[in-house]
């Protein structure tokens, strides 16, 4: 991934590096070599459909991949190998200076936990603080993600709380221990759209008051190009296209991005049922299964004999963009 | 032609705390060929809608008349023709086949629920609906299973189909699938509808899925219509606060990270604002949406809106 640390170089190394990641569950390889970075202070989003392998490469920089999970590649964090940390190091590393939130608020939640509990644990896991303190440091939180009136909130359960009530409660534990990144995976999901709306604006502003980097997992296009600074598309657990989210939609380079980008309705409404169809990516991810070459090509309306023959690389094409397709060009053609 | 005809519908679930008014007092119209898309968020009643319609549940007010019948007050045996006529299309297609059943048993019981042809009649008209969907016969022997996310919801829509249906109530039916999935269920849904002369009401929290496939749409707020209007004109001019919130709460890359959402939480259907529903979260309520209850007011050109202030 060359690509990124030509155009990005600083003195400061970056804050996750994943090089070549290959995640393998007996004999199938769910992720087969995906490689980024995360800056400190960026938000980088991670776009794919389900079975593209984004959850998994998230869990693997948590090191929360279970047992029968068998991981290859570089995993770097703050300079740091994971792969090389003891267990103890691992259990500070997650929860502490990386947090994580998920898609379902209420299945992450312990249901017979009050909240504040549930807040206390997760601070006194990490840090040698008395219950007082812990609990003073709690209320804090609740407040720092929005949630009014935080000393009656801190003794509610879970199910007296909103989908939205309840992901902040998730992002409170997640920061609690002031994380240098935040993994969120699909964070918004479950919640409905005013509701989605509001959680992305306070995860963004507490990535600018924390000073944390963010790495956003998520399926919807819309949230990349919002909230966004850096974008991965990921299929069938490659990276196909990466580079500034503008620009990528402006002109994507890769065919299934532009497949992506043209099965979605569009939202300037341009596109209705009576004037034609949406434009389809025929098949499905299923057929990435067993490819020798590039994933996509049992989809791809431009794939030749060479594509099939062999894994495309991931090559830079312009400022901060790289594409995995042996027929891409930078002007966006493909030949 | 009005093909289905909705008068003041109100379900109204009893439960140990106090009563849910999940859908009270909405009222629409069908028009045979039309799609009308009912949109909003958890807890609007949008789903409870699409089921009382169907007398999936029974509604605790109101009429519902199907082809100038009376669908409403009949005894659910004499139900016949419009069991037929109309059909749903539901959310999960994990959940909504039955495990146990091949597609082949899924796809043929509808039939012989309404005694439709011999054994020979019935094997022709699933296979060609299964063509339709474009899936071939040798999915017949085959269960649920073995079928990816967007599979089943094909499955599900030839099972909606085989009865020949005037009109088909879809309850989100791409919320559940991937993007490219989601791209080819529309188009096989909009070329059903222009095959068949199907009618749909199209259940759905998407606004920009809303947008592309249907002709009319119905906004619901806390069990309530705010907002009806034809799909263009809504766009082009939304005229209720809630309408707005939507529209600007959808994640636009041109607008920069300064989302500026609604605030608040949507209040439980249990524990429904007084006056106008909205008032709570609404940037211009004032005392009068906190006293009355707008009632719906359709203008000349069938825009209607419930707001003291549009």
């Amino acid at each position: 991934m060359s690509g990124f640390s030509l155009t990005l170089a600083t003195d400061v190394p970056p804050l996750l590096e994943i090089e070549d990641l290959r995640i393998r569950f007996g004999a199938h390889e769910a992720v087969q070599g995906v490689s980024f970075t995360v800056h400190e202070g960026e938000t980088l989003a991670l776009v794919g459909e389900s079975g593209s392998g984004k959850s998994l490469t998230a869990l693997s920089a948590m090191t929360l991949l279970p047992d029968t999970a068998c991981v290859a590649g570089r995993l770097r964090f703050a300079g740091r190998d994971i792969a090389g940390l003891t267990l103890a190091q691992q259990r500070a590393l997650r929860g502490g200076e990386i947090g994580m939130i998920f898609q379902e608020p209420m299945t992450s939640l312990n249901p017979v936990m009050t909240i504040g509990a549930q807040i206390v644990e997760t601070i006194r896991q990490h840090e040698k603080l008395s219950a007082k303190a812990a609990r003073t440091r709690a209320l804090e939180l609740i407040d720092l993600v929005r949630i009014p009136d935080p000393q009656r909130r801190f003794h509610d359960y879970p199910h007296q709380l909103s989908g939205g009530m309840r992901q902040r409660v998730m992002i409170a534990m997640a920061v609690a221990c002031r994380p240098r990144l935040l993994i969120a995976d699909e964070p918004t999901t479950a919640l409905d759209v005013t509701i989605q709306a509001q959680v992305l604006e306070l995860i963004d502003s507490l990535r600018r008051e924390l000073a944390m980097a963010v790495l956003l997992i998520t399926h919807d296009l819309g949230v990349v190009g919002q909230w966004a600074d850096r974008v991965v598309v990921m299929y069938a657990g490659r990276t196909v296209e990466a580079g500034d989210p503008a620009e990528l939609f402006a002109r994507p380079l890769h065919p299934y991005t532009r497949g992506l980008l043209g099965a979605a309705p569009r939202s300037d409404g341009h596109n209705h049922y009576t004037s034609g169809p949406l434009a389809e990516i025929p098949g499905s991810i299923a057929s990435a299964l067993g490819q020798t070459g590039c994933s996509f090509a049992p989809r791809c309306a431009h794939a030749e004999a060479g594509c099939r023959a062999e894994i495309p690389p991931l090559r830079a094409l312009g400022e901060g963009r790289t594409v995995a397709c042996r027929l891409a060009h930078a002007d966006g053609t493909l030949t | 032609m009005t093909l289905l005809s909705v008068e003041n519908l109100s379900t109204h679930f009893r439960l140990p705390d106090g009563a849910l008014r999940a859908l009270d007092g909405v009222s629409l119209d069908v028009a045979a060929g039309e799609t009308v898309g009912i949109v909003g968020e958890s807890g609007c009643g949008k789903s409870t809608l699409g089921k009382t319609i169907l007398r999936l549940i029974e509604p605790t007010d109101g009429t519902v008349a199907f082809a100038g019948e009376a669908v409403t007050g009949k005894p659910a045996g004499k139900l016949g023709s419009f069991r037929r006529r109309v059909q749903m299309v539901f959310q999960d297609p994990f959940a909504s086949l039955n495990p146990r059943h091949t597609i082949g048993k899924t796809l043929t019981d509808p039939l012989v629920v309404h005694r439709i042809g011999n054994r020979g009649d019935r094997r022709r008209q699933v296979e060609t609906i299964l063509e339709k969907v474009g899936l071939g016969p040798e999915v017949l022997e085959r269960y649920p299973h073995e079928f990816s996310g967007g599979q089943r919801q094909r499955i599900a829509i030839a099972r909606a189909l085989v009865l020949e249906p005037d009109l088909v109530i879809c309850d989100e039916p791409v919320s559940a699938l991937d993007l490219s999935i989601q791209a080819q269920t529309l188009n096989l849904l909009a070329r059903m509808k222009a095959d068949l002369g199907l009618s749909y009401i199209f259940i759905s929290h998407d606004l920009s899925v809303v947008r592309w496939f249907t002709d009319r749409v119905l906004v619901m707020y806390l069990g309530r219509i705010v907002e009806q209007a034809p799909t263009a004109a809504l766009w082009a001019n939304p005229r209720h606060p809630y309408t707005r919130a939507l529209m600007a709460s959808l994640p636009d890359p041109a607008s920069g990270r300064t989302a500026r959402p609604i605030t608040g939480d949507l209040p439980s259907p249990q524990d429904i604002p007084r006056g106008c529903r909205f008032n709570p979260r609404c940037p211009l309520a004032t005392d009068v949406c906190r006293q009355s209850d707008p009632p719906l007011r359709t203008d000349a050109d069938g825009h209607a809106v419930a707001c003291h202030h549009a």
